[in-house]
């Protein structure tokens, strides 16, 4: 008889004392990488002690890459070939960009999304990304000189489903195990909410280089309640530059016949300005134009009319939002402010007359979105003491199906908590019919045309019929991290569908082969050796959980069924042990399906107990 | 306890209309805290999978039971009563008018105050109605009547919908 592990009341038998786990806020301007050391989050720097990241790629002639700061600084100087604020392109396609000729990269489509064609070749968002996650993958193995269990990594709220998938992608090719992704302004709140210590309903008003997000939040013990949220995944600190830019140029009289230097240098300087005007009443624009060098002088106010029609937008995405929560501004108690656009005079003042309050802005709002997720990723590798972090997210943009005539019949509204399952059922249209193509869409309006296509799938092979008769019930099940599965099967029959699910953006396994295969700076080149570590990994967590399960609560299984659990979680660990991932993944298989009953037992007498414990609370 | 089981045996709340909506959320939450599937992350995939499907279950309960409307409705279907909006029209005569009055009076309004105005009449319409709702499932026990109540608020709902519409051509800056 194998011999149960017995540990100290509270602690899993885990040979590891802590599991290195990080918050990664993979930002439009910059990235930056954050931990818990020493009960406290911080961000990691580089070894020149920055913290911030630029998101710059820059693709050399040698064939090598810089990123960082020296891509960032190369930017006007090798514009086409240096890549900057690709955040805005991930997950989409090339006509889904507004004025894109107003950049310096030449754009194609390709694999379903755009990417921008450089001296090494066209390079996707979802590459780039992944440069500068791997970057910071391995400035924190450096900083700890140890592996890293998993990784938190943030998006906007507003992000689609595509933008996640596309993160989710660019977090594959970087070698990182993604724990979670988390909004970005829930990100924001946790850094505060611990820090502040108090309880209430929150918004965060989230403005950065290219994304806006505004969310509100109830913190109750702990327990981070998404109750509503909105914003623009297209709008940000990049489109008050380029106003400036265009306007300067304008006023210059030099908008014809700008190479891309020309326009990636109009676009540094404009930022460069608008940056100084936050701390100084009158700026200048300067910048080498066609080899000379032109200049301008502004005002905070020019600034501000130009930045204000932005900023109006983001107002009433505010007004809306507080609309679907069904909350009042003045029950909101505290406004926190995130990103670094919101260092703009205007929008602090803006969003404080709004909420008739001052605005939050002791913490950094650079760091503030990294610091939550290190926090987060903390608390979900299973290092916090007193474990009571909680996220509850919503989903931010309605899910629904292509119906007769184009319409969009929504399934899942916004704002539904997540993780969700919701069903629908549909019919047939004609006599006889044997096949359904589905069409699964997000956004808020009601012509699939102005959606966002997620993907197509064919349900085949059901038994033709009247039309009408057919029942064709459409399961969507979305995540925590926010992403879709649908699965659809047509009752009668039972056939379920899943023959050929095609995404309409994102990448394919071969594509993210031919990537690695293409030389990608930091990742495992080899796939199989990458795809053996990840069942390892996934076999010892469940094997070290299901021996945990068994110490606390052997009681709750007859000494029968306790040895036929322990001889799968050895067959597992010994498995584990082996190179055979497959196999790995077999004995993993065997031992959920074998736990499974086990663990709906333990889930359940949790509740039982978490419902009862509160019930003596109130006496 | 089943995933199958009804939602007021999830959540334990007595099975009836009037429900107390903080102890609906605080419940929620402690739920939540158990089957999150990021109580879970380190335990493997399948635990968080099973997780997941627990989480879900927990919103879908939560978002049904918050809802006056479908808490009701769900309350009738356990009752073997079922709304089934879709088959059955019936709804109380006089309700019948009262919708034709509110259509009409939304098509000639042509200012946000005149809106506003109809917004709470129906309102406080609303109000009332639900009132009768609760009586006929707490204390008449009468689904049959209830499911009907519920199909005329649930047009009101509807309706709320298109002020808000009008509301917002009407007065953007709201």
């Amino acid at each position: 008889m194998a011999l149960l592990q017995i540990s100290e009341p509270g602690q899993a038998p885990d040979p590891h004392q802590r599991r290195i786990a990080v918050g990664i806020d993979l930002g439009t301007t910059h990235s930056l990488v954050a931990s818990v050391r020493h009960g406290l989050a911080e961000c990691l720097p580089d070894a020149q002690g920055r913290v911030l990241l630029p998101s710059a790629v820059r693709y050399l002639k040698d064939g090598g890459r810089e990123i960082g700061h020296s891509a960032f600084d190369a930017q006007s100087e090798d514009a086409e070939n240096t890549l900057v604020s690709v955040k805005r392109l991930m997950g989409r396609k090339l006509a889904d960009l507004g004025d894109h000729h107003k950049l310096p990269y030449q754009f194609v489509d390709a694999a379903g999304m755009v990417a921008v064609q450089t001296r090494a070749g066209n390079k996707t968002a979802v590459e780039v990304s992944a440069e500068i996650l791997a970057t910071l993958r391995q400035r924190a193995e450096d900083s700890f000189d140890d592996e890293l269990f998993g990784a938190v990594i943030t998006v906007p709220a507003y992000f689609d489903d595509a933008q996640r998938q596309a993160t989710k992608d660019a977090a594959q090719l970087a070698g990182l195990n993604v724990l979670r992704l988390i909004s970005e302004p829930t990100a924001a709140a946790v850094a505060y909410g611990l820090d502040q210590g108090s309880e209430g309903l929150y918004a965060v008003y989230d403005l950065g280089g290219g994304t806006f997000d505004i969310s509100l939040l109830r913190l109750t013990q702990g327990v981070f309640e998404v109750v509503a949220t909105g914003g623009d995944a297209a709008l940000g600190g990049d489109d008050i530059d380029q106003a400036l830019a265009d306007w300067a140029l304008a006023s210059l009289a030099l908008e014809a016949d700008l190479s891309a230097g020309d326009k990636r240098a109009a676009l540094v300087a404009a930022r460069q300005c608008k940056q100084a005007l936050s701390d100084h009443p009158q700026a200048t624009w300067q910048a080498m134009i066609a080899g000379q060098p032109h200049r301008v002088q502004l005002s905070r106010v020019q600034l501000e009319a130009l930045a204000k029609p932005w900023i109006d937008k983001t107002l009433t995405v505010v007004r809306q939002v507080l609309r679907d929560a069904k909350l009042k501004r003045e029950e909101v108690q505290g406004v926190v402010m995130v990103g670094g656009s919101t260092r703009m005079p205007l929008v602090r003042t803006a969003v404080g007359e709004l909420f008739a309050q001052p605005v939050l802005t002791n913490l950094n709002p650079d760091e503030v979105v990294a610091l939550g997720a290190a926090i987060q990723a903390n608390a979900l590798a299973g290092n916090a003491k007193d474990g009571d972090l909680l996220l509850l997210d919503v989903i931010a943009l309605s899910l629904g199906l292509e119906t007769m005539g184009g319409l969009v019949e929504r399934v899942i509204e916004r704002n539904s908590s997540i993780p969700v399952a919701k069903a629908q059922d549909f019919t047939t249209y004609q006599d006889g019919q044997t096949a359904m193509a589905i069409h699964v869409v997000q956004g808020e309006r009601d012509l699939v045309s102005e959606c966002r296509s997620l993907a197509r799938f064919e349900l085949r092979g059901f038994p033709p019929m009247a039309a009408g008769a057919a029942r064709i019930r459409v399961t969507f099940e979305v995540d925590a991290d926010g992403l879709l599965s649908v699965t659809a099967r047509e009752l009668g029959s039972g056939v379920e569908a899943a023959v050929e699910v095609k995404p309409s953006y994102g990448l394919g396994d071969d594509q993210i082969a031919q990537m690695l295969k293409d030389g990608f700076s930091h990742a495992e080149a080899d796939m199989a050796a990458r795809a053996l570590r990840e069942a390892q990994v996934d076999a010892q967590r469940m094997v070290l959980a299901t021996r945990a399960a068994l110490a606390a609560d052997a009681a709750l299984l007859s000494s029968e069924e306790q040895t036929e659990l322990l001889r799968l979680v050895d067959d597992a660990e010994q498995a584990a042990r082996g190179q055979d991932a497959s196999a790995i993944e077999a004995f993993v298989k065997t031992l959920a399906e074998g736990s499974e009953a086990f663990a709906a037992a333990r889930m359940n007498q949790g509740i039982r107990q978490a419902l009862a414990g509160r019930r003596i609370e109130e006496v | 306890m089943q995933l199958s089981d009804d939602d007021f045996k999830l959540f334990e709340l007595p099975r009836r209309f009037a429900l107390d909506e903080a102890e609906l959320d605080t419940r929620r939450r402690a739920l939540q805290a158990q089957v999150h599937p990021d109580r879970f992350a380190a335990d493997g995939s399948a635990a968080q999978r099973l997780a997941t499907q627990w989480a879900m279950r927990v919103n879908a309960g939560y978002r049904r039971l918050k809802d006056p409307l479908s808490r009701a409705a769900y309350l009738c279907e356990l009752h073997g009563q079922p709304v089934d909006v879709e088959r059955n029209t019936a709804m109380p005569a006089e309700f019948l008018i009262q919708q034709m009055q509110w259509r009409e009076s939304l098509e000639e309004s042509s200012t946000a105050a005149e809106v506003r105005a109809l917004e709470a009449a129906v309102t406080q319409q609303q109000s009332l109605m639900l009132a009768r709702l609760a009586t006929l499932l707490d204390h008449d026990n009468d689904h049959a009547a209830a499911a009907a109540q519920l199909r005329a608020l649930m047009f009101v709902s509807r309706f709320r919908q298109d002020i808000d519409r009008s509301l917002d051509r009407l007065d953007p800056q709201r």
